[in-house]
């Protein structure tokens, strides 16, 4: 499916996918790249069922056809060897992508609440040159502690190991990887997602504080350098 | 037997190849609309807001979906008339659809000084006067619930201007045929509503308003049979012509516009679902007229309105 945008998209890029006509019509839901196999012209996405939009896509039968806008947004820039990749939940789903990019050795720390929300399968963690890390905060799988706690102890232990941090995931795990990235100093990448409707930078309504005023989401980023995000509350 | 329906309009002195608009707000400017998909079917663009100065607009959150609809508070948000003018009017001349800019201000003054820098500039086929955004807190819908204060705006716009001139009104008011009847009396050559109605949402967790600004309009499906009565309203209380916007999102909607008394329609919201949807309007509209052998729109216009007795209302 969607050959031309498997062709040219980027890690960190997302698709809009069209809502089948449906009774209360729905916005376009954005979702961000999982995979791309450009031999086989093939995108997969990876969203988990949270509101009436997913359930519908979800209902989907297999074979059927949707409307899909994309490549979108700004991807990550190109990943040195030697990076941090932080995923938060289901912000694995870009920095699978990511690490399949990346120059190597990179380290992913993949961490969630609970085990049952680290929902990405096992296969798709398995990438040649990648170091998976996995924390639950109730020890459940991995180590017991946040997604923070391992990349404090990794940078703290060795502060050469690492040449950049990219991380996706739940707003205040963002916040806390960006004022890290602040205190180390260290070149720091952020995935953020806020509600959109037009998706291609026309509508403004995805709108995120910078340094530099307000900066479209779907256009100007998804991916963002953590020094310009101004996070609220 | 209509075999090639006639779908142009003229829209108080703006000549249109089609009836199907797209509204002010959804594509900016449209020009990364109009990179991916195609403007055919458009009689013309309606460029979001352009005030003096440039205006940052809200605080985020800035949308919400609701219930066959959407809730925004953009605030506004535009790059200033300079910047219009200098960067993004030079894309959109030869764009294809005519290009009317809708403008904003928080004084008569701004408004005016935004007109008068539009006016005959090379690709502005026509302006509409924002007097009905409910999401900002100094003028906007001020201008739009007040007759009086309608009258001056339009007025003072009017005097800046050789363009034709739509008002856009606000539903948000007690009788919207008395503003429409000051901005028809100030010199507007057509009037555009509705605008989105005023509305919030609550976020139960953080038990605090969902939208950064607290307030947002509705848009989308859920609001169509508030816009048609209020197109039906107007439609007999002005002489001029009306351009019916709100929830539009199939042929079969517009036709009941066309028939309520509208000139043209809009669409905004129902682009984000299906930015293909004027082509699809236009060609259902032409099916509709040569299945119902009607020559041109002009028949149909307000043609609900015959043998409907308005004291009844």
């Amino acid at each position: 499916m969607a050959p031309a945008i498997v062709q040219t998209a980027s890690p960190g890029q997302f698709v809009m996918l069209y809502l089948p006509p449906n009774r209360q019509q729905q916005l376009p839901r954005p979702l961000s790249i999982f995979k791309v196999n450009r031999e086989k012209g093939e995108l997969t996405l990876f969203f988990q069922v949270i509101g009436e939009g997913t359930s519908i896509l979800a209902d989907q039968k297999t074979g059927s056809t949707i409307k899909v806008l994309g490549p979108l947004g700004r991807g990550f820039p190109a990943i040195p060897a030697n990076s941090l990749l932080v995923a938060g939940g289901m912000g694995i789903v870009p920095l699978v992508y990511l690490a399949a990019a990346a120059a190597k050795p990179c380290t992913l720390i993949y961490a969630a609440g609970t085990a049952t929300r680290l929902v990405c399968p096992a296969t798709d963690l398995e990438i040649a040159g990648v170091t998976l890390l996995v924390a639950t905060e109730d020890g459940s799988r991995g180590e017991k502690g946040t997604a923070l706690d391992l990349l404090s102890r990794l940078l703290n232990a060795n502060t050469d190991c690492c040449r950049a941090v990219f991380s996706c995931g739940p707003r205040p795990m963002l916040k806390s990887v960006a004022d890290l990235g602040r205190r180390t100093g260290l070149p720091t990448w952020i995935s953020l997602e806020e509600r959109m409707a037009c998706g291609i930078g026309a509508c403004l309504g995805c709108a995120v504080a910078t340094t530099d005023g307000y900066k479209r989401v779907c256009h100007d980023g998804p991916i963002f350098s953590a020094e310009v995000v101004i996070f609220g509350d | 037997m209509v075999t090639e329906p006639d779908l142009a309009v003229n829209l108080g002195g703006l000549k249109l190849e089609t009836p199907i608009l797209a509204a002010s707000g959804p594509l900016g400017d449209s020009h990364q609309y109009r990179e991916r998909f195609s403007t055919s079917a458009l009689g013309a663009i309606i460029v979001k807001g352009i005030s003096a100065e440039p205006w940052p607009g809200n605080p985020p959150p800035r949308l919400a979906e609701t219930a066959s609809g959407v809730l925004n508070a953009i605030g506004l948000q535009n790059p200033g008339l300079k910047h219009f003018l200098e960067q993004d009017l030079p894309r959109l001349r030869n764009a294809g659809p005519r290009v009317i800019v809708n403008i904003v201000g928080r004084t008569v003054e701004e408004y005016a000084l935004v007109a008068a820098g539009l006016n005959g500039q090379e690709g502005v086929d026509g302006l509409e006067i924002n007097i009905s955004c409910p999401n900002i807190k100094a003028g906007g819908l001020a201008f739009g619930a007040d007759p009086d204060q309608a009258y001056q705006v339009v007025s003072a716009v009017r005097r800046q201007t050789t363009l034709p001139l739509l008002v856009k009104l606000s539903p948000n008011v007690t009788d919207i045929t008395v503003i429409a009847r000051a901005a028809e009396a100030a010199g507007a050559d057509a009037l555009s509503l509705i605008n989105t109605l005023s509305g919030m949402l609550i976020d139960i967790e953080k038990r605090r308003p969902l939208l950064g600004n607290t307030f947002g309009g509705l848009s989308g499906r859920a609001i169509l049979p508030v816009a048609l009565k209020m197109v039906w309203q107007t439609a007999g209380a002005v002489k001029i012509p009306l351009l019916g916007m709100g929830g539009i999102s199939s042929a079969r909607d517009a036709l009941q516009f066309f028939m309520a008394g509208a000139r043209a329609v809009a669409v905004g919201t129902a682009l984000f679902y299906n930015p293909e949807l004027p082509e699809q309007i236009y060609r259902d509209l032409i099916d509709y007229m040569i299945e119902h052998d009607i020559a041109a729109l002009k028949n149909i216009e307000g043609i609900a309105q015959k043998g409907v007795d308005h004291n009844d209302q």
